[in-house]
């Protein structure tokens, strides 16, 4: 059959690029409560309506509804939220320092801070969680040393990977918290090795993965999925959907066909799709796949749908492609935010104490800086150049050895 | 003691490392109730179990990613891809993880991983079932490439390789998986049966990684080889009449560069020869290395001897193969300049 009007190439677009206004009426969101909450261990054939819901438990007052409300105490609930300032500080802070020439590259996480500290809180001590850059909440959570990431920020003489690795990219194997690389997408299917072979050994320890909603196009999503699927790993796989991959809105992968939730449903997963700046909602979902993964019902994929509220990196303006207030107009708000309005609402919390808080830790951050400082910013001070030539292999072999001689250390 | 082809080592060194480790597990294609392509891995899942030996989904990227996940946990796992031709999809994987991770993360993770994988050409397999692809994965630091030429070495340089605590890329010359293959492809078969090195202990033993043996010794000139091309060079060394020392590398990286350095030195010549497209490929850095450490004590250029820098074209395979003609013209010629 002939088409008469010829074949077009379709290229997607978002609705709103600089000078628009911020426009999200496209995005179909669930009502808080609304969606129903299956046993952790029902067969996922019968949960196929979820990938397509939104699972809320915040309302717009702050309240906690529906059934996938997790039930937390308020001290739980503080230290979440504690652990999400923290992390706003300090990227503040950080920020401001490679803009004062102190390190060469940051990332933010800000509008994302509910899914790492949820995720970290809610998961066990030995369970391995294997992060994108945007997950410095996990680290905030678990209470890591701030002059520790600092220093790995500043590559200076005290940065625990030896000033061989970009800033931010860290490694902190007691907290959980697998390698960090630059190439994205590229442990998502590390998590689910660790998964099978906590299996293999009949241990109890789980694995937690994040990937961008953009890096979901990468081959390593995919085969991550079916090897997850296939060997029924005990891992929570996460696609962390902010929006924005650089300057390609997340059409560009494909957002404006399904959700990323449903992604699952062609490995036979389960997926939940969650409201990622809902710190209860995170946790109660993570806490779903958990009980899953623990019971050998394998792994699940649950979308976390946030808004990546700054640029992608210091390298980035993202007023250069969306308008500069969408941040602000995101249906779904900010994750802080919302946590301390729950807290307040439920008379855990006021606007004295947050103020408080909020002064402690921007002093803990400043604290945490000027101990950095004193060792060196990038440039100022490294580790001993032989550290370059360490860890190639375990041992090292002739060639660093004679090259490490012919530098002259 | 037993005769064993190189299959029947490599099966019988899988064999030893799983009854040895329980941390050990082999997954790749058709590896498990199939026992592989090339039945490497016979009989392995029957005795060893379902979770020991596997078989993957034909996703080579998700093979090595969930290997290295498997060796930070704490496995030592020894994932096979089909064959080396179809790595590929896994250089990620390899480069960007398997061979960085201990560096980036300052020793933090580890990938104990050896990724087993059948390479090499002469059995009219094509371009892709017949590449050589060593050298880019010589180029990557952090990773280890180990190519064994007869049935003893494969079997305790395999053990080695898994006991290894960096990731290695085992390559295995597939044309002499059955009998040594001479590059004189218009003659009757040989088998492993009349070779001393097919004699092979049952039980564990190793032979390590960066230590090159020498097969002939000789005074005129010398030859590096590995793999199928060990036995091209004895073929090709015997028709030219030169009393040249072969030498075989058994690993590439490691690189056992001082018996290299110690053999030039002594015969003043070289000839490397290897399967592999010429220009890029491994003999220019063993080229390099020469002439770095025995410039004064070299007579005349150093030849390579290699594949033609085309891919590997079916029809033409015995044109494009570097046969023992080809190395005793190039023996001859370097020992007149």
């Amino acid at each position: 059959m002939k088409n008469s009007q010829g074949l077009r190439l379709h290229v997607p677009e978002p609705p709103s690029r600089p000078g628009d206004q911020p426009d999200f009426s496209n995005l179909v969101l669930s009502a808080p409560g609304a969606v129903r909450r299956p046993d952790s261990g029902e067969a996922e054939h019968l949960m196929r309506d979820l990938p397509y819901e939104l699972i809320r438990v915040l309302d717009d007052e702050g309240e906690a509804q529906g059934p996938w409300n997790p039930r937390l105490t308020p001290s739980v609930l503080i230290r979440g939220l504690r652990a999400m300032m923290l992390t706003r500080a300090f990227d503040d802070r950080l920020f401001r320092a490679h803009r004062q020439g102190k390190t060469s590259f940051y990332m933010k996480s800000t509008g994302e801070e509910a899914i790492g500290a949820a995720q970290s809180m809610m998961l066990d001590a030995g369970d391995m969680c294997f992060p994108t850059y945007r997950v410095l909440s996990w680290l905030m959570a678990r209470d890591y040393p701030l002059t520790q990431l600092t220093n790995q920020i500043f590559s200076n003489a005290e940065d625990p990977l030896k000033g061989r690795q970009l800033p931010i990219l860290y490694s902190a194997r007691e907290y959980g918290f697998y390698s960090l690389s630059g190439n994205v997408g590229s442990r998502f299917g590390h998590a689910v090795g660790w998964a099978m072979a906590s299996a293999y050994k009949g241990d109890d320890k789980i694995a937690l993965a994040y990937i961008g909603e953009g890096t979901t196009a990468e081959g390593d999503f995919h085969e991550a999925l079916t090897f997850a699927s296939v060997y029924h790993a005990p891992v929570i796989l996460c696609v962390t959907n902010n929006q924005w991959a650089i300057s390609s809105f997340a059409g560009i992968a494909g957002a404006q066909e399904t959700t990323f939730a449903a992604k699952a449903l062609a490995y036979g997963l389960p997926g939940l799709r969650v409201d990622g700046n809902d710190f209860l909602a995170v946790w109660a979902a993570t806490q779903w796949a958990a009980e899953r993964a623990r019971s050998n019902k394998g792994a699940t994929l649950i979308e976390l749908f946030t808004y990546r509220a700054s640029g992608h990196s210091t390298s980035d303006d993202p007023t250069k492609y969306r308008p500069s207030d969408e941040p602000v107009h995101w249906p779904l708000g900010d994750p802080v935010d919302r946590l301390k309005q729950h807290l307040i609402a439920i008379g855990d919390w006021d606007e004295a104490r947050h103020e408080a808080l909020a002064a402690e830790l921007e002093q803990e951050v400043k604290g945490a800086v000027k101990a950095a400082e004193a060792v060196g910013t990038l440039g100022k001070s490294k580790p001993s150049v032989k550290e370059m030539f360490e860890g190639v292999f375990k041992q090292p072999d002739w060639r660093v050895i004679e090259q490490r001689r012919e530098l002259g250390i | 003691m037993a005769v064993m082809t190189m299959i029947q080592a490599l099966n019988s060194a899988l064999d030893v490392a799983l009854a040895n480790d329980p941390d050990t597990l082999v997954f790749g294609e058709d590896v498990g109730f199939f026992g592989g392509v090339f039945r490497v891995t016979e009989g392995l899942q029957a005795k060893h179990g379902l979770t020991r030996c596997f078989d993957a989904p034909i996703s080579e990227g998700g093979i090595i990613a969930t290997a290295i996940g498997m060796g930070a946990y704490g496995l030592r796992p020894i994932p096979e891809i089909q064959f080396a031709d179809y790595i590929l999809p896994a250089f990620d994987q390899l480069v960007s993880e398997a061979a960085r991770l201990r560096y980036r993360s300052n020793g933090e993770f580890w990938a104990p991983i050896t990724v087993r994988s059948p390479y090499g050409g002469g059995i009219f397999g094509g371009q892709t079932h017949s590449q050589s692809p060593e050298a880019i994965f010589a180029h990557i630091t952090g990773l280890k490439t180990v190519i064994p030429s007869n049935p003893y070495d494969a079997k305790g340089l395999l053990l080695a390789s898994i006991e290894d605590d960096d990731p290695v890329i085992f390559l295995e010359p597939k044309r002499i998986y059955n009998g040594p293959f001479d590059g004189r492809h218009d003659q009757a078969l040989k088998t492993w049966a009349d070779e001393s090195s097919a004699q092979v202990p049952e039980g564990y033993y190793t032979v390590p990684l960066g230590k090159a043996a020498v097969v002939r010794e000789g005074v005129a000139a010398t030859v590096l080889a590995y793999g199928t091309m060990v036995h091209v060079g004895k073929a090709g060394i015997e028709d030219s009449g030169v009393d040249a020392e072969l030498i075989d590398l058994r690993s590439i990286v490691p690189l056992d560069v001082e018996t290299i350095v110690a053999s030039v030195k002594k015969t003043g010549r070289c000839v490397i020869l290897h399967e592999a497209s010429r220009f890029g490929g491994f003999g220019g850095e063993l080229s390099a290395l020469i002439q770095e450490r025995c410039f004064h004590h070299l007579k005349s250029p150093i030849a390579r001897v290699a594949g033609w820098d085309t891919p590997y074209p079916h029809a033409f395979e015995w044109d494009y193969f570097p046969g023992p003609a080809r190395l005793a013209a190039a023996l001859k010629r370097v020992l007149e300049d």
